[in-house]
């Protein structure tokens, strides 16, 4: 077992180094000159050789890269936009709530959903409940998630006025006049995205549980268990949850890392100044300490989850905690 | 009173190509302390017919009728939770794959004090008290460190004792042993085939030995049941059956069965393949395979009639008895040889 | 009589590895551990042994399917334990294989007409019309309908896939045929007719085989000579007649006396020896003999000390066998199996 710990985090290490030179490589590849366009419209040479020096971009790749790295170890830090000047740790530190409100709402909305309709339907195969699940999960599957966000926006938010359509409210209340904040708001404020992510994922969820709750169902063991007499209830949490719960847990790690480094169309169409948000600004304007920066966030939340999902794996499973 | 008394079971599965017929009529009898042996290849109905003796098919898309009676009280119409206090109680059930039988995420110890607590009001220290003496009288050795152990861990061999040991652990009367050697290698079957005989010594539980090997079926069984295409066609004391076998496909079995004390150098072959139980062949389900059909075989199905000289031997088969009796005797010559002397 | 295989000490070692970067080997698993035989040209050898034993792992060395750690493969008079890919292609047109699970050797998604002629296919052996007639000709002879040739693995029951398998191991006449295990997955009247057919098709087309099963009943029926396998290593080896009624190695007579007898009357009187315990891991298997740990006969210092050689049976062409104290006759039963020898007497 901890042979198995250590070998996962070796591999998240030498992840993160890959993901952060290959994000430098293509950066330089791309033949582009944030020089020219940090300085703006019709500089002088000098201005935009000033900024390149102070950019460090007249060093050579590799000496950028080290200099990123030093300062990602040395102080913390991530550079500074190239863009507006603003340190990038503070711009994520802006973001990242915004965008983690968002995953982490919307994963606990979807899994409320698709835990119970995913087990039910498969303990009841071909019932109506099954069969409207079936129809909801074809629905969320084929509905693209911006065209969601947007009919919800229009009907719920704009027609019927329930909800605010847009803006983020931090969580944490302060008593600044004019700043919306407090947790009733901020969930407030998140209800239209979190359902908006929360269909799809439901619906793709809830038939992976489904399948999952099924096959385990017909496995031998849980015949064994029905044979020494244990009640159906029983059956389901001892011996089906637990072991149809492995490939569901792998794929919403995989999901939860993914989401973390923004969740681009929902942050876009509610307005919500998140990670996704910051990244389609900063991927044109060739801000690298900022795509950097996301990047960074989103191969570390990935190397996180999968980490989280092996240790949670072995925990579930004890043929990989003890091979 | 017999313990377990099975009249006229039906099972039919509702599938999307039809109706799978899959146990059509099946009777018998188990008493006390005996062994029942169940021989049938694949699809004559054999596994099914115990899974719902002990209402392990699942009644939504499975059809059942007849009636199941043990020690006088009806399980067809009993309830679930009535079910589950004989299930594991009262009768023990072993599956064929030790490998996929037990749950690979708990602890041998868990899931031997699951069925202890099941049906015993006991504390978790007694459970695990019961689980390792029951892990000891299978014959594992170190039973007190191994309990902490998962399925993973111990051999085929070894799970299927640990399997024997949770159907035994709360020593009921009736045990039914689905192929439980099957998976096994030879010198591990008979290892498990003479513990099961011990216990029985021991504990007096009636077994249902469910199998498709004649062999196991002449060591271990008192009565024979030989089944195909979901019916009963021949039962029998299981020297009966073996002396004087009465029906053309039990004579088949027998015959295309490779074997250390035979001589014939080829091996009778049953043509053709088990019948669909999907769209089973009129009249005697056999019929289409056997070498002795005339028209009768295939208009009417036989009936389960004993034997002229032997009431407790019955068979399905529309032959005449002088001509059945000339045709096992010419059979038997074959298949014994020089040997026939000492049979 | 010719031989048609000669193996001489074949080895197959599987490396066990370890490592967080680097995997690095930690041990081996010696599947195949010095099996030396002869088969001879329309003779069937019969492999036998429980699971571990290394049968089928020898099989498919001598099939190079896998390449050997050690020992030597003579087939048809030539040293093929090392050849190449393509150094192999002809080779492969005189030896095929027949494996365990009709299910799983056939393509699901080719047609029973390709999946047959697919050696003939491999080796460019002549016209598609010719192939078609070959595919024809060979599903008659395994006892299928020729007409069936479009049809697809699935629409087959589990005996007439065994059939599909063995005609396209046949389609382009080879010498000798490697069946592994080719009757487990079937139900007993049909694997009457698979042994049937096999022995039909030996003598209609002078084929060799080496048959491969755990079945000893089986191994019986359809075999000239024997091999009892242990962990690797060959225990006993002999005609079918002098190995199934006086095997001299007590894991044979294990194994011959736990075999159900399907007669309660022979069953009831019969002698029989049931081994303790499992048979233990190939990775760092019993030193000396490697039986010593199970067997009804273990002597201490001297069968975990000295591993004992193949030795002839006196007065017996091929009937050999590897123990320091074999049965003095047979059947024995489990008291008189260990009431052996005394040591001195063994020791020259």
């Amino acid at each position: 077992m901890t042979q198995y710990l250590i070998r996962r985090i070796f591999w998240a290490f030498f992840l993160f180094v890959v993901a952060t030179m290959i994000t430098y490589v293509i950066f330089f590849v791309v033949p582009a000159d944030p020089a020219t366009l940090a300085a703006g419209k019709a500089t002088k040479p000098e201005i935009v050789a000033h900024i390149r020096r102070e950019l460090h971009l007249n060093l050579p790749i590799y000496q950028q890269y080290w200099l990123f790295v030093w300062n990602l170890v040395r102080h913390g830090s991530f550079g500074y936009s190239f863009v507006n000047g603003l340190p990038v740790r503070t711009m994520l530190g802006q973001e990242i709530p915004v965008t983690a409100s968002i995953v982490v709402g919307g994963v606990v909305m979807y899994l409320a959903i698709a835990i119970p309709t995913g087990v039910i339907s498969a303990l009841r195969p071909r019932s109506i409940l099954d069969r409207s699940g079936m129809i909801f999960v074809l629905v969320g599957i084929s509905a693209p998630s911006v065209w969601i966000g947007l009919i919800l926006i229009y009907l719920v938010g704009f027609r019927l006025g329930w909800t605010p359509i847009g803006d983020y409210c931090n969580l944490k209340p302060t008593h600044a006049i004019g700043v919306c904040s407090g947790p009733g708001q901020w969930a407030y404020h998140l209800l239209l995205p979190w359902i908006t992510l929360a269909v799809g994922s439901a619906a793709l969820y809830t038939r992976l549980i489904r399948a999952n709750v099924m096959e385990t169902m017909s496995e031998d063991y849980v015949r064994t268990a029905r044979a020494k007499g244990a009640s159906p209830s029983r059956v389901l949490v001892q011996h089906v949850l637990r072991n149809s719960m492995l490939q569901v847990v792998t794929i919403l790690g995989m999901d939860l890392g993914l989401l973390l480094g923004g969740v681009v169309f929902i942050e876009i169409v509610f307005g919500m100044p998140g990670l996704g948000a910051q990244l389609v600004q900063a991927a044109p304007r060739f801000d690298l300490p900022v795509i950097v920066g996301i990047v960074l966030f989103a191969t570390l939340s990935v190397i996180t989850f999968n980490f989280l999902v092996d240790v949670l794996y072995a925990w579930l499973d004890p043929r990989i905690r003890l091979a | 009173m017999a313990l377990l008394e099975v009249q006229d079971l039906h099972t039919r599965f509702r599938t999307d190509d039809g109706v799978v017929k899959a146990v059509s009529g099946v009777s018998f009898e188990l008493d006390r302390g005996k062994t029942l042996g169940v021989v049938g290849e694949s699809g004559s109905g054999k596994s099914v017919t115990f899974l719902t003796v002990m209402g392990l098919v699942d009644r939504k898309i499975a059809e059942v009728e007849g009636s199941v009676r043990y020690d006088g009280e009806e399980l067809l119409r009993a309830s679930s939770s009535r079910l589950q206090k004989i299930r594991g109680r009262r009768i023990g059930m072993i599956f064929q794959d030790p490998m996929t039988s037990l749950n690979p995420v708990k602890k041998i110890g868990w899931q031997l004090e699951e069925a202890v607590r099941l049906h015993n009001d006991v504390s978790r220290d007694e459970a695990r008290r019961r689980a390792i003496q029951a892990l000891q009288e299978v014959e594992i050795p170190r039973a007190e460190t191994r309990v902490d152990d998962y399925p993973h861990q111990f051999s085929g061999g070894m799970r299927q004792r640990v399997m024997i040991a949770m159907a035994l652990i709360n020593q009921p009367e009736v045990i039914i042993a689905d192929e439980p050697t099957t998976a096994l290698d030879v010198t591990t079957q008979a290892q498990i085939l003479r513990l099961m005989k011990k216990l029985q010594d021991d504990h007096g539980a009636a077994i249902v030995m469910i199998t498709h090997d004649l062999g196991v079926v002449a060591e271990l069984a008192d009565d024979v049941l030989v089944m195909y295409g979901g019916r009963v066609v021949e039962e029998a004391k299981v020297d009966d059956l073996f002396a004087a076998p009465q029906m053309p496909y039990t004579w088949g079995l027998l015959g295309s069965l490779p074997r250390l004390e035979q001589v014939a150098t080829r091996l009778e072959q049953i043509p053709g393949q088990p019948p669909s139980l999907l769209h089973p062949p009129r009249g005697c389900a056999f019929n289409p395979r056997c070498a002795y059909v005339f028209d009768k075989c295939r208009a009417e199905l036989p009936g389960l009639d004993p034997a002229p000289d032997k009431a407790d031997h019955r068979y399905r088969c529309h032959l005449d008895d002088a001509e059945r009796e000339r045709i096992w005797a010419a059979k038997k010559a074959a298949l014994t040889g020089v040997e026939g002397s000492a049979a | 009589m010719s031989e048609l295989l000669v193996v001489e000490d074949l080895q197959k070692y599987f490396p066990v590895t370890r490592g967080l970067v680097f995997q690095k080997e930690i041990a081996q698993v010696k599947a195949v551990d010095g099996v030396s035989f002869t088969v001879e040209a329309g003779e069937t050898l019969g492999v036998v042994g429980e699971s571990g034993c290394g049968k089928s792992t020898m099989a498919r060395c001598v099939a190079r399917l896998l390449e050997p750690t050690g020992g030597k493969i003579i087939f048809d008079g030539r040293d093929i334990t090392h050849l190449g890919r393509t150094q192999m292609r002809p080779i492969r047109r005189d030896m095929m294989m027949v494996f365990q699970d009709p299910y799983a050797s056939l393509n699901a998604r080719k047609r029973v007409g390709e999946i047959v002629a697919e050696p003939l296919d491999v080796h460019g052996i002549g016209t598609d019309k010719d192939r078609k007639r070959r595919v024809q000709e060979l599903l008659e002879i395994v006892g299928l309908n020729p007409e069936h040739y479009n049809r697809f693995p699935h629409e087959f029951s589990g005996g007439q896939r065994q059939r599909i398998g063995i005609a396209r191991a046949l389609a382009i006449n080879p010498k000798l045929i490697i069946c592994d295990e080719p009757v487990s997955a079937l139900d007993v009247s049909v694997q009457a007719q698979i042994l049937n057919l096999l022995k039909d098709l030996q003598r209609d087309f002078d084929l060799t085989y080496i048959f491969i099963a755990h079945d000893l009943n089986v191994v019986r029926h359809v075999s000239d000579r024997v091999m009892v396998m242990y962990l690797g290593k060959p225990v006993e080896t002999g005609s079918k007649q002098e190995l199934y009624a006086e095997p001299k190695h007590p894991y044979s007579g294990a194994l011959l006396s736990a075999v159900p007898i399907a007669d309660p009357t022979l069953g009831r009187a019969r002698k029989q020896i049931v081994l303790t315990g499992d048979v233990p891991s190939p990775i760092n298997p019993p030193a000396a003999c490697r039986f010593h740990p199970r067997c009804p006969r273990f002597v201490d210092g001297k069968c975990n000390v000295d591993e004992p050689e193949l030795t002839p049976v006196a007065g017996s062409s091929d009937h050999s066998y590897a123990c320091h104290f074999p049965l003095e006759r047979w059947p024995m039963d489990e008291d008189e199996i260990r009431r052996r020898p005394s040591l001195a007497a063994s020791v020259d």
